[in-house]
């Protein structure tokens, strides 16, 4: 267990810097001169090898890479080629924000639906119910949030007229309910299935029947015995559906015109602005990437029965 | 009656059906999963065979029939411009086919099954790289690294097609579409391996504990023979069931990515620009049966590599269950 964790733990760093080679490397490989985007029509040979001398673009490669981690450290990603005169992290920095907000949101939202759903089908197992909510969030499970978006718009917005179609107020406003809810049903089949199984198999439990037949009342035995021991786990692997969450974020930001991190990240790939692409995916995948660590931790913490290799 | 028949029979034949025979069996048994099946060969069919099937081309357009709702003669209506929708949906298929294919087949099938292979058998060092370098693969969430590839690769191999076109005489390359092709193909081959062979190292790790292969390693046989002759065909349940769902996470990518704009280009048409066509509110508005259909066409063959998944695992793996 311990070798586990530690192995683990000294691989992470190991990884995080070659996802960050292959994000750089990948930024450097596409189009687009940074001091040529940085001059734009005045092209002097001169200038150009000296600004290029100043910048370290001259060095190979892995010394460039080493000088962008450095700059990066220091909370310094460059300039956006689009933006200009902006620093990547600035651009950043405000996007995250309403991005958290809706993925809070969804997140909130996925958990408050998911876990009575399945407690519902587990609470039914093997009849109707059970088998009907299987299917149903096997269906939204596997929808692409591409399709939910404008089908959730057909309904609340042209049809029942009770929803804002665009836009973004914040928090606390009708505009988000749209958004957070087309970036949720992925969650929401996700909790489901996962709480429904947890419990189910909590329920077999030698400790739930000696609860039953001591005669506790069946509330207590669920909020004690049952929910208490099949939520943890899904609780920890929540994480994974970080990854869900941010393609999720780039489709539904796009749609529904929320200036947030995913809309960020593909104006950035379409406008080709490269610093921008290659500061975001290291963010999201490092993030990723602790998320999976705390996950995988977490689970063998909690569950002593899974093997550690 | 007919149950205590099908008993008896299946005693009587136990020794004669084989492992597949009693996989097909039970496949055709499984009403759900023989539908998704047939649709699927049929969606998928009519993809292939699209310049056939279509009643009309992709970009024929007519504005004198811009916007009509179904009809016997456009049976999907047509868009803005007069296209027949049916006729592009079939063309639109096309494209997801023939990605989601190539796709599978190199990425998942060949790199996944041989480095799985490779990682499970061999073990030692050829594991270690091949397994870390899977980790890198899986530290980008989902389709980012696809994304990556494709909008940072993508102008570097039209002008080294353009290059060879100038310098071969051969013209339209870049034009045919056929650079998007290799390049989201390319994207999505390079990251789907990771899954599948994940899955066939853990099994090659399983079987090559087994009694039979320590009986023909004894006898004298060659890795080869035992990968080849032992351990493939016992790979392929588990692997089976990967290729259904892995073609439906593929076949969501490669919408996906043309949904954004960074897939197959236009004219050549796709299912996730013709989505993103028709999916603003002034479309949905006035006719929504534009986005209708490519949307359900989506959804259905999505959702049915998964539920053929669920069904092809209760068929292969019967103790799974």
């Amino acid at each position: 267990m311990g070798r586990y964790i530690v192995r683990r733990l000294l691989w992470t760093p190991v990884l995080l810097l070659v996802v960050g080679f292959i994000t750089f490397l990948l930024g450097q490989y596409g189009p687009g001169d940074p001091v040529q985007v940085l001059l734009g029509q005045y092209q002097d040979p001169e200038v150009v090898a000296r600004i290029r001398a100043q910048r370290g673009l001259d060095e190979p490669v892995l010394v460039q890479y080493g000088i962008y981690l450095k700059n990066a450290a220091r909370g310094d990603f460059g300039e956006s080629f689009r933006y200009r005169g902006q620093s990547v992290v600035g651009l950043i920095r405000n996007r995250a924000l309403v991005s958290g907000q809706l993925a809070l949101t969804a997140l909130v939202l996925s958990l408050v639906l998911g876990i009575p759903i399945g407690l519902l089908a587990a609470l039914r197992q093997g009849r109707w119910q059970d088998a009907g909510i299987i299917s149903v969030t096997l269906f939204f499970y596997s929808l692409p949030v591409f399709i939910t978006a404008p089908f959730l718009l057909l309904v609340f917005v042209l049809w029942l007229r009770i929803l804002p179609s665009q836009g973004w107020e914040g928090l606390f406003d009708s505009h988000i309910i749209l958004p957070a809810l087309v970036l949720g049903i992925p969650g929401v089949s996700f909790f489901a299935r996962m709480s429904r199984n947890s419990i189910v198999e909590v329920l077999s439990q030698d400790y739930v029947r000696t609860a039953k037949a001591k005669g506790l009342p069946p509330s207590m035995v669920y909020a004690k015995h049952v929910l208490r021991n099949a939520l943890i786990p899904v609780f920890t692997i929540a994480g994974l559906g970080l990854a869900t969450l941010v393609t999720g974020a780039i489709v539904t930001e796009t749609y529904f015109g929320i200036p947030g991190i995913g809309r960020l990240t593909i104006d950035a790939f379409r406008s080709r602005d490269y610093p921008v692409i290659t500061a975001l995916t290291l963010m999201i995948a490092v993030a990723y990437v602790l998320a999976n660590l705390v996950v995988d931790i977490g689970y063998r913490l909690l569950d002593p029965r899974i093997r550690y290799d | 009656m007919t149950e205590l028949r099908s008993l008896v029979n299946n005693q009587h034949s136990a020794r004669s059906r084989s492992l597949w025979t009693n996989a097909f069996h039970r496949l055709v048994r499984n009403k759900k999963g023989m539908v998704c099946l047939i649709t699927l060969v049929v969606i998928y069919t009519a993809g292939i065979f699209a310049p056939l099937v279509a009643p009309y081309g992709y970009d024929q357009q007519d504005l004198n029939i811009a916007r009509q709702a179904p009809s016997w003669e456009h049976p999907f209506g047509t868009d803005r411009v007069g296209r027949d929708m049916f006729s592009r949906i079939l063309f639109g298929i096309r494209t997801t086919v023939i990605v989601t294919v190539a796709a599978m087949a190199t990425g998942g099938l060949l790199l996944g099954i041989v480095l799985g292979l490779i990682s499970g058998y061999f073990g030692r060092l050829a594991e270690g790289v091949i397994m870390r370098v899977g980790e890198v693969f899986l530290a980008f969430p989902d389709i980012l690294l696809v994304i990556l590839i494709a909008a940072t690769l993508k102008p570097r191999v039209t002008d080294w097609v353009f290059h060879v076109e100038q310098s071969t005489g051969i013209g339209g390359i870049v034009r045919s579409g056929f650079v998007d092709y290799l390049v989201v193909f390319g994207a999505l081959a390079i990251v789907s391996w990771v899954g599948m062979a994940r899955v066939v190292r853990g099994q090659v790790l399983i079987l090559k504990q087994s009694q039979y292969v320590l009986a023909a390693r004894a006898l004298g046989a060659s890795h080869l023979r035992i990968i080849l002759r032992h351990i493939f065909p016992n790979l392929l349940p588990p692997v089976i069931v990967m290729v259904s769902v892995g073609m439906g996470s593929i076949a969501g990518s490669e919408v996906m990515l043309s949904w954004l704009g960074l897939g197959v280009q236009p004219p050549v048409p796709s299912l996730g620009a013709m989505i993103f066509d028709n999916g603003n509110i002034g479309v949905l508005r006035s006719d929504p049966h534009l986005l209708l259909f490519p949307v359900a066409t989506v959804a259905i063959v999505i959702f049915s590599f998964n539920l053929l998944g669920d069904a092809l695992n209760d068929a292969l793996n019967p103790r799974g269950r």
